[in-house]
Order: C-alpha cells, then sequence, then structure tokens
C-alpha cells in the first residue's frame, strides 16, 4: 500500500526572479537569478545536486527544449536533467520530479527550475499554440481568457446569478490581489485598484475585462530538495516539507461528455481530494491557513474556492466579497499578489507559489507575512476549464 | 412528353446577412453618381466564413432534409465562383452532405446558365435519384452597377426517374450558344468586366431568347398560352418584353428577388424556380430562362404531388434577414479591403492532409460516435468511450452530428482571439443526443447568445491558410 509523499521530502531552498515584462532578461539569465538565490538559501553548493528538473511551457517561443537551457544557463556538472511540460502545472511538474527522485533515494539533492520567457512575441497575451493535427481542423482557435471565461456563462447559469452580480465578485478577486501585490517588491503589477476600475475596464473575452485577466510575465523559480535527515545534518531544525503533491489530467469528460456543465472544473475537485487524504488533512477549511491558485482569470479563482472545498457550492462569490479569501480574511488566497499581480510566467508559475507558501511558513514574508501560518495549499490548472492537467500540493512545516 | 427525370424536392439557401444598396450608395456614390438612383432594396451577402461551397451544403440541406442520402447517384455542382480551381468542390460537398462515396460528382461552370443546364441534364439523363446545386458568390469591383445588382445564394433540386412522385416535370428544353460577350472574368481575376447593358438588352435578350423559348415550347409539345409563369433572371421590364415577344404575354413573370437578394449567377434561374413552384398550382406550366453566352429555356409542368409538400425554402430565406451595418466590413469579408487584424492574424493555420483524410469523416460530414455498449453520443468518435461509467474499447458506430440540434452550455465572445467578424464567439455546446463540444459560433452579433439557446450547425469555412492558399471547412454552432 502506497504511502505517499507526505514528510519524505523537505525544501531546503527556494529562489525567485523578479517576475514582469523582463526586456533585460532571457530565459538564462531569469533562471540564474532564481538559481542563486536558492544555493545560497539552502547553504549547498551547486555541485551537490544529483539530479534537475526544468520545466518550461512553450518551448519554441525563446527557452528551447530539453535539458540543454537549465544544464547550460548554470553550468551543471554534467548530471541528469529532465525537461518536463504540464501546461500551466509545469512549474509543479518539475517539482514533482525533484522530490520523487529525493523520496526514491535516487539523490541527496534535486533542483526544480521553472521558467518562461514570453514577453518576445511581439504582442500582448499569450502565444497560440497548435492543439495537433486533428484537433486544429475542429476545436475553435480559442484564447486563453476566452476558454476560461466559459465558466463565468455557465457558472451564472447553474446558480441563477446575472452576470452582473457575478462580475462584481470577480472584481473583488482581482482587487484583493492588487492589494496583496502591492505589498511584494518581485510582483509583476504592483498598483492598487478599485473594483469599480475592474467592472469598468475594457472587454477581452466576454464577461471578463482586462482586470479579470492575470498578468503575463517572465520569470524563474527554483527550488532545492532534499531528504528531512539530510537537512537536519546541515543544522536545519524546522523546515518546510511537502505533504502532498497530486497531479490529476482530464480524461476527455468535460469536453466530451454531458456530465460536465461547464461551471466547475473536474479535474480540481479530484486533485485536491486526492491531496487532502494523502496529507492526512480531514477539515481543509480549518487545517489550510493559506493558499495559493490558479488565478489565470478571477472566475479561475472564484470557481476554484468551491473545488477545492473551500466555499460551499454556489457560495463562493458570497464568501470572496465578504472577505474570505483576503489577507485579513480567514484563508488568505493570492498573499503574494498571485498569477493576477505577481504574474504569470507559465513553466515558473507552480514553483512561485510554492516559494511564496514557503516564506511564509518560514516567517520569512517581510511586510505581507501572515501570523503563524502552518499549512499552505498551491494549486495549477493547467489548459483550459474543458480539458486541463491540475496540481494540488500541501507544504507544512516539519521539524527535524 | 416529360423528360424521364422530374423536381422531387427543392431547397433554397441565402446568406443571413443583407447589404442595404443605400448603404453602398453612400460608401460610393461619389464616384458612381448613378449609385444613388439604384439604392433600393438590400443585397444578400456572404458572411466571412461562407462561399459558393457552404451556401451550396445550405441549400442541399434544406432540398433533402431527411432524404436517404444513400440514394443519391449524382451530385452535380454549378457555380462560377467555387473556391478551388482543382479539387473537386463538388467531393467536398457530397462529404458534407454524407453523400455515399459511389456518388459521380461534376462541376459545371464557365457560364452563368450552367445552373439551368444542370438542371436540364439531370432531367435527361433519367437516373433513379439525382442531385443538382447552382451556387454563386460572385465578387463585384467596388462603386461598379454589379456591386448593387448582385446577391449570393443557392438553390438545389432533387430529380427523380419516379415522375409520378414528383413535384415538377420538365417537358421540354432548348439551347442557344453564342459566344455574346455580354460580360467576362478571365481565370484568377476577381471582377467581371461588364459591357453595354442597352447593347445586351437589344442583341442577345431580344433576339436570342424568343428563339429558345419557341424552341423549348415546339419541344415540350405546349403552346405559348399554357405558359402561365415566366421565371427568366433579368430586369422585370426586360423580362416583359421578352414575355410578350414570345408569346407568353398572359404568364406571370416571377420575381427576381431584386429587393431582398440579388442576382445569384448560376443559381438564380433555379432560385426563381423555386420561389415560383411556391405557388404554381398543380397543372400549372413555366417557361424558365437560363442566360450566359446563349440560352437555356426549359418547360416545367407542376405535378399534383406539389400539395403534399409545398417548398417555402426562398421564402424562408429571403425573411432569415439581418443587415449588415458596415460596407467597410462587408469589404473586407469579400477580401476587398487588407485590414490590419493585428499578430495574432498571422497564425500559421497549416493543414495536415494526410490527418484530414484520416479524419474526413469526423470533419467534413459532422460524423461522431455512439457507444454501442452505453449509447453515449460523442465528438470525436475515439477507441475508448468518453463516459466515465463505460470507458468500453471499440464500442463506438458512427453517428452523425451535422443534422442535430444543440443547447449553449456556455459562450464567450472573444476580442482578443483572430476573428475576420469579430468579436470571435465560442462555445460549450451540448448535443441533444448527448456530448459535449466546445465549439466556434458564427452567424451571431454580440449579445445575440445566450446559455441554454438552442443551436444548429452548419458547415463553414473555419480556417484561412494565406501562406499556402488553401481554406479548411467544419461545422458551427448558430442560433436556431
Amino acid at each position: 500500500m502506497a504511502s505517499g509523499i507526505r514528510d519524505k521530502v523537505a525544501i531546503i531552498g527556494m529562489g525567485c526572479s523578479k517576475f514582469g515584462e523582463r526586456w533585460d532578461a532571457g530565459p538564462d539569465d531569469l533562471m540564474l537569478e532564481a538559481a542563486t538565490e536558492a544555493f545560497r538559501d539552502a547553504g549547498i553548493e551547486r555541485d551537490a545536486i544529483g539530479a534537475a528538473w526544468l520545466g518550461v511551457f512553450f518551448d519554441e517561443q525563446s527557452t528551447g527544449k530539453s535539458a540543454l537551457p537549465l544544464s547550460v544557463a548554470l553550468r551543471l556538472p554534467n548530471i541528469p536533467v529532465t525537461r518536463v511540460e504540464n501546461l500551466c502545472a509545469t512549474g509543479t511538474e518539475a517539482l514533482r520530479g525533484a522530490v520523487y527522485a529525493v523520496a526514491a533515494g535516487a539523490c541527496d539533492f534535486a533542483l526544480a527550475m521553472g521558467v518562461e520567457k514570453l514577453k518576445d512575441t511581439g504582442y500582448s497575451g499569450l502565444p497560440e499554440r497548435t492543439k495537433g493535427t486533428f484537433e486544429d481542423l475542429y476545436l475553435p482557435a480559442s484564447t486563453a481568457p476566452g476558454a476560461f471565461a466559459q465558466l463565468a456563462s455557465a457558472y451564472a447559469a447553474r446558480h441563477g446569478l446575472s452576470i452582473e452580480e457575478l462580475r462584481k465578485a470577480m472584481a473583488h478577486v482581482s482587487w484583493k490581489s492588487h492589494e496583496n501585490g502591492s505589498r511584494n517588491p518581485k510582483a509583476h503589477l504592483r498598483n492598487r485598484i478599485t473594483e469599480q476600475q475592474v467592472l469598468d475596464a475594457p472587454m477581452i473575452a466576454y464577461p471578463l475585462g482586462v482586470y479579470d485577466c492575470c498578468g503575463v510575465s517572465d520569470g524563474a523559480a527554483c527550488a532545492i530538495v532534499t531528504t528531512p535527515d539530510i537537512a537536519r545534518s546541515l543544522g536545519k531544525r524546522e523546515v518546510v516539507t511537502v505533504k502532498a503533491l497530486q497531479l490529476a489530467p482530464s480524461n476527455g469528460v468535460e469536453m466530451g461528455h454531458r456530465s460536465w456543465d461547464g461551471s466547475y472544473t473536474l479535474t480540481t475537485r479530484i486533485a485536491a481530494e486526492r491531496a487532502y487524504k494523502e496529507a492526512g488533512i480531514r477539515r481543509p477549511r480549518e487545517e489550510i491557513d493559506l493558499i495559493e491558485v490558479h488565478d489565470c482569470f478571477s472566475i479561475t479563482e472564484l470557481v476554484v474556492m468551491e473545488d477545492l472545498g473551500l466555499s460551499d457550492p454556489g457560495r463562493a462569490p458570497h464568501d470572496i466579497r465578504d472577505g474570505r479569501y483576503d489577507r485579513d480574511g480567514a484563508i488568505p488566497c493570492q498573499i503574494d499578489g498571485g498569477l493576477k499581480c505577481f504574474g504569470h510566467p507559465i513553466g515558473a508559475s507552480g514553483l512561485r507559489m510554492a516559494y511564496e507558501i514557503y516564506l511564509q511558513l518560514l516567517g520569512r514574508a517581510g511586510e505581507r507575512q501572515l501570523s503563524a501560518p502552518a499549512l499552505g495549499l498551491t494549486h495549477n490548472l493547467g489548459g483550459i476549464p474543458n480539458r486541463n492537467v491540475t496540481s494540488v500540493a500541501l507544504f507544512g512545516l516539519h521539524s527535524t | 412528353m416529360a423528360l424521364p427525370a422530374g423536381i422531387a424536392r427543392v431547397g433554397a439557401y441565402l446568406p443571413r446577412l443583407r447589404l442595404p444598396r443605400g448603404r453602398i450608395a453612400e460608401a460610393i456614390g461619389w464616384a458612381n453618381p448613378q449609385a444613388r438612383a439604384q439604392a433600393s432594396g438590400a443585397r444578400a451577402v456572404c458572411n466571412w466564413d461562407e462561399d459558393a461551397l457552404t451556401l451550396a451544403v445550405e441549400a442541399a440541406r434544406r432540398c433533402l432534409e431527411d432524404h436517404d442520402r444513400g440514394a443519391i447517384g449524382s451530385l452535380t455542382l454549378a457555380s462560377t465562383t467555387l473556391p478551388f480551381a482543382d479539387h473537386d468542390n463538388a467531393a467536398l460537398v457530397c462529404g458534407a452532405l454524407d453523400l455515399a462515396q459511389a456518388t459521380r460528382t461534376s462541376n459545371l461552370g464557365s457560364s452563368l446558365r450552367a445552373g439551368a443546364d444542370a438542371l436540364v441534364d439531370a432531367a435527361r439523363q433519367g437516373e433513379a435519384c439525382s442531385l443538382v446545386i447552382a451556387a454563386d458568390a460572385r465578387c463585384a469591383r467596388p462603386a461598379s452597377s454589379q456591386e448593387l445588382a448582385f446577391g449570393h445564394g443557392a438553390a438545389a433540386f432533387l430529380m427523380t426517374s419516379d415522375v409520378g412522385a414528383a413535384i415538377a416535370v420538365v417537358d421540354g428544353s432548348a439551347h442557344v450558344t453564342a459566344d455574346f460577350v455580354d460580360h467576362y472574368r478571365m481565370a484568377g481575376e476577381p471582377f467581371d468586366y461588364a459591357l453595354e447593358e442597352r447593347w445586351v438588352r437589344e442583341e442577345a435578350y431580344a433576339k436570342l431568347v424568343p428563339g429558345a423559348i419557341g424552341r423549348a415550347l415546339e419541344s415540350a409539345g405546349v403552346k405559348a398560352e399554357g405558359i402561365r409563369h415566366l421565371v427568366m433572371p433579368c430586369p422585370q421590364a426586360i423580362a416583359k418584353r421578352i414575355a410578350a415577344s414570345s408569346g407568353l404575354a398572359s404568364a406571370r413573370i416571377t420575381d427576381n428577388l431584386h429587393a431582398n437578394c440579388g442576382e445569384t449567377g448560376t443559381a438564380h434561374p433555379l432560385l426563381m424556380l423555386a420561389l415560383a413552384l411556391e405557388s404554381a398550382a398543380a397543372g400549372e406550366r413555366l417557361m424558365v430562362v437560363g442566360f450566359g453566352q446563349g440560352v437555356t429555356a426549359f418547360v416545367v409542368t407542376v405535378q399534383p404531388a406539389i400539395d403534399r409538400k409545398r417548398p417555402k425554402t426562398v421564402t424562408t430565406a429571403l425573411a432569415r434577414a439581418v443587415e449588415e451595418q458596415s460596407y467597410v466590413r462587408y469589404l473586407s469579408h469579400a477580401g476587398l479591403l487588407d485590414l490590419d487584424f493585428g499578430m495574432r492574424a498571422e497564425r500559421d493555420n497549416r493543414t495536415a492532409q494526410s490527418a484530414a483524410w484520416r479524419k474526413h469523416r469526423d470533419v467534413t460530414a459532422f460524423v461522431g460516435g455512439r457507444c454501442a455498449a452505453c449509447g453515449t453520443v460523442q465528438y470525436p468518435k475515439a477507441h475508448v468511450c468518453v463516459n466515465p461509467d463505460c470507458r468500453k474499447t471499440d464500442t463506438q458506430v458512427e453517428y452523425r452530428l451535422a443534422d442535430s440540434m444543440g443547447r449553449v452550455k456556455s459562450f464567450t465572445e472573444d476580442w482578443q482571439a483572430y476573428s475576420p467578424r469579430p468579436p470571435y464567439i465560442y462555445g460549450n455546446v451540448e448535443f441533444e443526443e448527448g456530448g459535449n463540444l466546445l465549439m466556434e459560433f458564427t452567424d451571431l452579433e454580440p449579445g445575440e447568445i445566450a446559455v441554454n439557446a438552442p443551436v444548429r450547425f452548419v458547415f463553414r469555412i473555419k480556417d484561412v491558410d494565406r501562406m499556402r492558399g488553401f481554406q479548411r471547412y467544419f461545422w458551427k454552432a448558430t442560433r436556431v
């Protein structure tokens, strides 16, 4: 009987580049920026790493395929590097590789790196990707905002809400993330906004306005993992361990079967249930202190609050407007600004979320530090609501 | 003496958009002052994703409805504006209509007479069951008189050798072939070059048509007084004059659809015949004239079977109209104005032809799968059933979705995505038999769609590959 990943692996070093429109930096620069911070934090030498995982989504964009971009950028000593890609769950997938390698005893120290250099496309928004030779023949050439906007019309229909009412809750989601982002020096967007500005913004994909959409950013984030025993031998007494690390890809049900009504993310429900079980969590609403979810669009964050079991079905708009997920609410969400304001360099995002949880648990979050959190959750949803790869991870404090 | 095949069913289709002639005159009147005098009514014009081929498919669907597709032995497609010069346009129509692979296809073109010829040929050949479609979406040079005159549209006729069951029969025909250049268009050129209308009226209509009508009457063994309707695509005044000079003075002149459609090229005599058949009584005779480098004239006699199922598709198509608000947008759709749609429009739409052939049933015929084990309908058809409670392997049989209905589950109007007619509207559609697909919507203005709205499916241009000069087609959802 598999026992899961809980407390088998500790994160001993993390780094994160400044996110944003990094006209000054290529993917190699961003990776080095994140890795330098992570190595300094871990207190180990680069040559101690036994294996590394590199997460990049848009490989053709600028970073390139394979192990090489990371191996070359850090001049790693020819250790195994695996390049992974799982849509917006790519960063978490890289972490999963490193964590499982350590848990398997394949190496003492493993490194996970996520990077994305988006701002070389020449236009705003994400680059388009082909869907495959067959799917290009029938699927719409949708954009990310258009694909996620579907959630809004379906959610409003299911719960008998007007789009106007729903947009007010969505506006609070974005307002809150801008408030949080304004306190984060590494965040892409640090301006504060009003809910009215969100509601009045130009329409991108109905009913998502420009402030309902996250930043398109460049950036990199990095984690160094080892076993709790090795962490202890390095003098680390209180460490952050992985409590759960789950991945749930769609199998075609949402895209093709009538059982899905389009108003929620099926894979989040599946991944969350498994992650709570792996971490031994029975009452997530009471036990989880902070969350970093995949707020690519305001509506995504809203429906995910229900899919993670943190709001009752149909109650997320109320809970959101009630401040439940604000920085001073019961479960602060996107305390670092989230994808919305910290930014969304796709391959880096899962690791960026882990980075914030890590800082918060260790009491190192500076101006945005919460009061003694012990357990945090990260969530990525890669793809579109119709078909996606979702990860849910839990991180907590552990005494070695 | 009736020709061996008669008309079993009729279907007509016009694109939804109507460009008011007043809007054209307003835009180009400074260059063509005469346009202001011709500014009444509206033209039927294609949406960006329509062309002669998609018009043909829609007309044929209205004609065939639930008719057994496997029984159709041949398909003739008449048009002067088909998208492909080499690549069987009719084969693509055949695929979209889900006709049998054994169907013989032919394409007729290079004269506006082609539609009338196709119908007469099918009547003469007397196949058990054949389909004739005429469709045109002619492009006119801005500020030309054609720009005011042309309409886009299609008509389809299902022919049967079971003459007793036909709603109308063809009783005789006659042809005049004359290299009379009233207008022409060189291969590869976008526009017609048209000659003086008075010359065409006096030398072609007045001199060539009455002779053809006379011989058609002779061939049918019918006297001129026996003709109750003259179906002739030309200005009403000319039709009246021809009627008078051909002994058809008592015949009613069938409306030429100028007011709300325009002149649809090869489709026009057939479209007008379809209109005449909406009201003609059993036993009445019609003289139908096709004109273009000569004349094709034929006599149609309405049969009693018409009262069992009276075709009304022209009236329906005329009523289904939405005004095109922008002349500039019309120009852009017609490819006459190269607007800057931003870098997203640079997307490479290469078609992997090997994949397209592998999946031609899925894509062209919109055939999905139905699981023989659990009954779940799904798109695309796959080896493993999508139903989470089934997931059985190789249980699916073909299930065509093109003629199904759907319901909108979610939608967006996307202003970021590239569309030749922003916003790009798409969403999740549930088929009435079950199954879900994220689909593009068409023929919708912003604010027109809502969750739970019923939709039907139409065959349209999906993407244009400018780099390789190709366009591909798929089905889109549209409001019922």
